[in-house]
């Protein structure tokens, strides 16, 4: 059935994966299709990321009509920084792994949240180097088991709370094997303004999982824990009636209105967390740290901040639109600037 | 005035000929205490009386307390490469005073303080010796602002010892200071002084005068950062990503200070600059800008080219434009950061892993330094490739004299960019198709659309893995040696495409003198010299790499031809050598590298020697 721009799902596909059959990032490249569809999003208008190993490989597996940009190891933040300044109207979608963000990129992930900017920075998170044949990641917990490298020894870095703490104002955990959050909290991220992480859970099927893995499939099925009933209702979606008064809380429903006039709507499963406190984000992850839970949903949500082509009072034509007589001052122009050296 | 009643011993009054406008002061201080403000003021004087001169800051890795010594060399020929030897010595800094009084040459002149109460210990040099405490102290001066102001002594004593006209000097002040009046006069007053007191007390002993002339009309006093700065902003750059390095800095901080040129209609900026937090996250920024159609630089140098390395081999082969300023200091390693070097060339030249070659720009002037900052972007865009300018300390941190700069004389080229929707259909109409890596034109440059094109046909994937000409992937060894032939084969169509040589030729003459960059000054003295001892030789300098026909033609019309350049492993040499399958045996790499900028002095004493064999 076409959307309403006259697109057909299977338009938003992109070439076929290579990667292995039942790798959860093929799941997650299912569900950026099946959001960014439902968006009715014009894929000329978005632009693709990533940086190198298994998970840098599928932006070329999802909106063919995407320019993509697959960069080097651990750098896609710098390059979508780049690409996101020049032209500050396309929708930006990075993809990265663990080791890409948590290990040879972590500076520049962080540096990248830390100037907020514009774009959804999925991590498809699963613990292990794949391409390489199956060596541990920073995101591996400690006392994991792998078949050759044996146990990990090192805490595990948490990305999410690395983005909390580096002032992330859209910070959410998710399980490639919930495909209905997975693409919920796409649409969230999507319509958020400013960088909005996605730290998801995405079982390596051919180096990591095992049943008792944290990172497998079985594992995720048996333990996700998921925070909230999530629910995103696109700009100009009136809700039922009753469903709007919400409570100031816990036991309620919250509903969060993003940028562009969209909202998400959680409603508390058995927990009382409230993502937009940035103190129980914290300690939420905390103790999902300590007690070995995994917890999934939005974490953390802020009102967006300026993103950085605002925080450098840029033009609002997007620079690579400018015409050439922004682009080179007239001849008069050089002549008092050379009056100044003379 | 008895506060500075002090009478040095003085020499009798010189009765011998003058020396005018063609000596140099050195004015040895300690980093940090403020004698730049100072040292500007004297060489925009000299500039302002008409005199041709040039500055080189001999300045340590250091905020503050090491020495620093700038040489100021006035030259009515108007050769402005360093000299070696400095007549006048303004010694300022205790710690090095004993040497550079050593280094000063007989006849020369020592200004020093009288309050160090040193005496003379030479009979061959004249002193004044200046009772800097004591002026300071008589103007009227806050005490914070009293050790960095007494820096105005010496200009003021120079100012009448060696005729400089006040109200110039005055003048000077008020423009290095932006025009601010008020800490101006406090800082002229010292000089006012300063000159009084010299005037009363000193009788001159030495023979050197600075005379009014006209050979500075017309012209600027600039460094080559802020140049290439002012270059780049005509050049339409629009994302800057840098990470502070000596001494590239002052480029990005030329951009900061000058991009108000660049503002839209309500104000706005139309360059973004973004301070990374390396340098491998500044040029990932800006071969992002640079792929999604933006004109982008950076500005580094040697430990940031290196970290850059990854990087730019992605942006070559994956045919992105970007423009990457090195600024070269002394390496390898940390190196020298305040000392210059052209070490880098063929680093730059070669920089990545597998097979790479990059277009490297060098700028041998400032009025080039702004000339390439323009250039530079347009190559990029035209050849869709990482474009780097070699710059050197010299070149950068310096004030140089030139002419005023030359607005472009041809429009931006933004190279085979499909920019829009009827770009794209109109290419489409044509050729019945769009691929990202086809040379449609056969001058191996592919056309690129640009993200954000309104068309379902627009979109390719780019990656630094192997891919087809339709950039699609492949791991086939055909697809590989066909990609990579066509981007070596539009790196040679460069050659000829890219800033040309610049040449010197009489063919009567038998020897060549090869270089390029900031050697040039240097070597133009240095060829005066020859020719008037009797050595006759020809010049060309490279603009450019890869090097154009010309610069083998050069080689091999010549007997003997000299390599000249400011690195310790002549690598220019190399790369000529590398290219050619003639015998270049004829060839000499004369390669210096020892920290400083190029003399004629060493070269005419090279290849003097050498021709003297």
């Amino acid at each position: 059935m076409p959307n309403a721009i006259g697109l057909e799902r299977t338009d938003y596909k992109g070439a076929t994966s290579t990667l292995c059959p039942g790798c959860g990032h093929d799941s997650i490249s299912n569900q950026i299709i099946s959001a960014t569809y439902d968006l009715n999003l014009n894929m000329t208008q978005v632009i693709k990321f990533s940086g190198i190993g298994c998970s840098s490989k599928t932006p070329a597996y999802f909106l063919r009509g995407s320019h993509g940009f697959n960069a080097v190891h651990g750098r896609m933040p710098s390059v979508a920084t780049g690409a996101t300044l020049a032209n500050h109207d396309l929708t930006a979608i990075g993809v990265s792994g663990d080791g890409d963000t948590g290990s040879i990129g972590l500076g520049q992930y962080k540096h990248l949240i830390r100037r907020n900017v514009p774009m959804v920075y999925i991590i498809e998170n699963n613990g292990v180097y794949g391409l390489t044949k199956g060596q541990f990641s920073a995101t591996a917990e400690e006392g994991a088991k792998l078949k050759y490298y044996g146990v990990n020894d090192l805490p595990a870095i948490d990305l999410c709370l690395e983005a909390i703490v580096g002032g992330c104002t859209f910070v959410a955990r998710s399980f490639s094997g919930d495909a209905k959050q997975v693409q919920t909290l796409i649409k969230a991220a999507i319509a958020h303004r400013g960088t909005a992480v996605l730290d998801i859970i995405s079982p390596c099927v051919t180096f990591n999982n095992a049943p008792d893995a944290t990172k497998s499939y079985d594992y995720g099925k048996e333990h996700e824990i998921p925070l909230h009933s999530i629910e995103f209702m696109p700009k100009g979606y009136v809700p039922a009636k009753e469903e709007i008064t919400v409570e100031s809380g816990y036991a309620g429903a919250i509903d969060v209105t993003m940028h562009d006039g969209s909202s998400i709507r959680l409603k508390a499963i058995d927990n009382d967390h409230d993502p937009r406190s940035r103190e129980k984000a914290i300690m939420l992850l905390e103790k999902a740290q300590r007690e070995n839970l995994f917890l999934t949903g939005l974490i953390y949500y802020e009102e967006p901040h300026p993103t950085l082509g605002e925080t450098l009072e840029l033009t609002p034509t997007a620079l690579t639109k400018l015409d050439d007589s922004l682009l080179r001052p007239s001849a008069s122009v050089l002549a008092d600037v050379m009056k100044a050296f003379a | 005035m008895c506060a500075l009643n002090i009478q040095p011993e003085l020499k009798p009054a010189y009765q011998g000929e003058s020396v005018v406008n063609d000596f140099a002061l050195m004015i040895a201080t300690k980093n940090g205490s403020g004698s730049q403000t100072s040292n500007e003021v004297l060489i925009r004087s000299l500039f302002r009386m008409g005199i041709p001169v040039s500055a080189k800051n001999l300045f340590p890795s250091n905020i503050k307390g090491l020495p620093t010594w700038y040489t100021i060399r006035a030259s009515k020929d108007s050769y402005i490469a360093r000299r070696d030897t400095t007549e006048i010595g303004v010694v300022m800094n205790q710690d090095t005073a004993a040497e550079d009084i050593q280094n000063l040459p007989p006849g020369g002149v020592c200004i020093i303080p009288s309050d160090w109460k040193w005496g003379q210990s030479r009979e061959d040099i004249t002193y004044y010796e200046i009772p800097v405490k004591a002026t300071v102290a008589q103007s009227d001066i806050p005490s914070e602002f009293r050790d960095r102001i007494s820096n105005m002594v010496y200009v003021g004593v120079c100012a009448q010892m060696f005729d400089i006209p006040l109200p110039i000097v005055e003048k000077a002040l008020l423009d290095t200071f932006n025009g601010k009046a008020k800490p101006a006069a406090m800082n002229f007053g010292v000089i006012q002084n300063a000159y009084n007191w010299a005037q009363e007390n000193l009788v001159k002993a030495d023979p050197f005068h600075f005379e009014a002339m006209n050979l500075t009309e017309g012209k600027i006093l600039i460094t080559g950062n802020e140049a290439a700065a002012l270059g780049s902003l005509f050049g339409g750059v629009s994302v800057v990503a840098w990470y502070p390095i000596t001494p590239s800095t002052s480029l990005v901080d030329g951009i900061l200070d000058h991009k108000q040129i660049r503002k839209d209609a309500t104000g706005k900026d139309t360059v973004a600059v973004v301070q990374a937090e390396d340098e491998l996250a500044a040029v990932g920024m800006i071969i992002g800008a640079g792929w999604a159609g933006a004109r982008s630089l950076t500005s580094t140098s040697g430990p940031g080219i290196s970290l850059m390395s990854e990087f730019v081999g992605l942006a070559y082969y994956a045919e992105i434009p970007c423009v990457i300023w090195d600024i070269t200091r002394m390496g390898p390693s940390t190196g020298l950061p305040t000392r210059t070097s052209q070490g880098d060339l063929l680093s730059l030249h070669f920089l990545s892993h597998g097979d790479t070659r990059h277009v490297v720009l060098l700028p041998g002037s400032v009025a080039e330094c702004f000339e390439f900052g323009w250039r530079s972007l347009d190559i990029a865009d035209q050849f869709q490739t990482p474009v780097f300018v070699m710059s050197d300390l010299d070149l950068g941190m310096n004030i140089w004299m030139s002419d005023q700069f030359a607005y472009p004389d041809q429009p931006l080229n933004h190279g085979k960019a499909l920019r829009d929707k009827d770009a794209l259909d109109a290419f489409i109409a044509d050729k019945g198709e769009w691929f990202r890596y086809r040379d449609y034109d056969q001058d191996a440059i592919p056309y690129r659309t640009l993200p954000g094109v309104d068309h379902m046909r627009a979109a390719y994937f780019t990656r630094g893995t192997g891919h087809t000409d339709m950039g699609t992937y492949s791991e086939r060894g055909d697809d590989w040696v066909k990609g990579l032939q066509r981007i070596t084969d539009k790196i040679n169509n460069a050659r000829e495409l890219l800033p040309q040589p610049i040449a010197d030729i009489d063919p009567a003459k038998k020897i060549g003198i090869l270089s390029f960059g900031s050697n040039h000054d240097a070597i133009e003295e240095a060829r005066d010299t020859l020719t008037a001892n009797g050595i006759h030789t020809n010049y060309m300098r490279v603009r450019a790499l890869p090097l154009a026909q010309s610069v083998h033609d050069f080689i091999h019309s010549h007997q003997t031809v000299y390599v000249i350049e400011n690195n310790f492993d002549g690598q220019l040499a190399q790369i000529i050598r590398m290219e050619t399958s003639k015998d270049t045996t004829h060839m000499h790499s004369m390669a210096l590298g020892d920290t400083l900028p190029m003399t004629a002095t060493w070269i005419v004493s090279e290849i003097t020697k050498r021709e003297n064999n």
